[in-house]
């Protein structure tokens, strides 16, 4: 049983590994692996916090404990230098944020579902998009919409003719540029990192159980152990990535609520 | 006037090659820069060390966007 089971030739995995057949159809809308994981991590996001955190006691015990470390380290390393203390409030954004985006990417290696859910690019824009939208409006309600445009693009501090090239450049950067990386990083990291180590394992498949060959043999025991290096280097990204993507949120909602940063 | 000079094969390989090159300088810098903080103030190097993989993550984005230009605009 194998997708290679039928060429004569190695072929490297794709594109195909990202388009998923409907599992089933709600009426007429098919629901696929993805949105199924994707329910399925926002399902746990909310168990776990609602386990953490449903009867809080002075002392933690148990699960608030791990509950108590991860809402501190959203609240002193991400939310804090970027919002000031006046940013706790919106930490019932940042958290479940850090929490959903870490458990999607973690789907990667987790048996059965083996696929990152921040790959389909859908999810990450969704999120740029909750966040851009966010930013925006907090921006146009502190500093007004006028405001916001001159704040933004007229940086105080610089001779008048340097405007001209400026404000051009911090519209495009901030306005437009800003949403788009934002989303693809994670986007980027997820999609990059899945097929590299879908790559590493259909080359140890490949050369250790299709074409078992005494010079292909050390190939696809190196695939296997690329594999290993891979998924661990896959578990350090898959949790950076959600704390860039976090603190990104932050520092564009900061930027909204402080302008003068 | 046809093709004076052309590159054939697979451009995306090659779009990407010429798309880690900077990235790979720009990276380089910053764990130098902040291996060679953490050296100068130790009692620093936790803020050294959050502000150094916020800056790889944004440089490493670039590397990033450059594998997966190909998937978007597949030339066949």
């Amino acid at each position: 049983m194998s997708v290679l089971a039928d060429s004569k030739k190695f072929e490297a995995p794709g594109l195909e590994l990202f388009n998923w057949k409907p599992v089933f159809h709600i009426g007429s809308v098919p629901i696929t692996k993805p949105e199924i994981l994707c329910v399925l991590v926002a399902a746990i996001v909310v168990l776990l916090t609602y386990w953490a955190f449903s009867k809080p006691k002075l002392v933690p015990r148990g699960a608030q404990n791990v509950g108590e470390v991860l809402y501190l380290y959203v609240r002193d390393e991400i939310a804090r230098p970027n919002m000031g203390k006046d940013g706790d409030r919106w930490l019932r954004f940042l958290v479940p944020l850090f929490l959903f985006i870490w458990l999607g990417n973690l789907m990667s290696v987790v048996p059965l579902a083996q696929f990152p859910v921040n790959s389909r690019i859908a999810f990450p824009a969704g999120m740029a998009g909750i966040v851009y939208l966010t930013w925006v409006t907090v921006a146009i309600r502190t500093q007004g919409l006028v405001g916001m445009f001159k704040n933004t693009m007229f940086p105080p501090g610089l001779p008048w003719p340097l405007y001209i090239l400026v404000a051009p450049i911090e519209f495009l950067s901030t306005f437009i540029v800003r949403p788009f990386t934002h989303a693809v990083r994670l986007f980027a990291n997820m999609f990059a990192g899945h097929i590299l180590i879908a790559l590493f394992c259909t080359v140890g498949w490949w050369f250790l159980f299709e074409k078992l060959t005494p010079l292909g043999a050390p190939v696809g025991v190196l695939g296997v152990l690329l594999t290993i290096v891979m998924t661990a280097f896959e578990l350090f990204i898959q949790a950076l990535q959600a704390y860039v993507f976090t603190l990104l949120a932050a520092s564009y909602i900061g930027g909204a609520l402080h302008p003068e940063h | 006037m046809s093709n004076l000079a052309a590159v054939v094969g697979n451009l995306g390989s090659i779009g990407y090659g010429l798309a880690a090159i900077g990235p790979g300088v720009g990276i380089g810098i910053i764990f130098g820069q902040g291996v060679n903080a953490m050296a100068r103030q130790p009692e620093m190097t936790g803020v050294i060390r959050t502000n150094m993989l916020l800056g790889f993550a944004f440089a490493e984005a670039l590397a990033l966007i450059g594998i997966v230009m190909p998937f978007v605009y597949p030339t066949s």
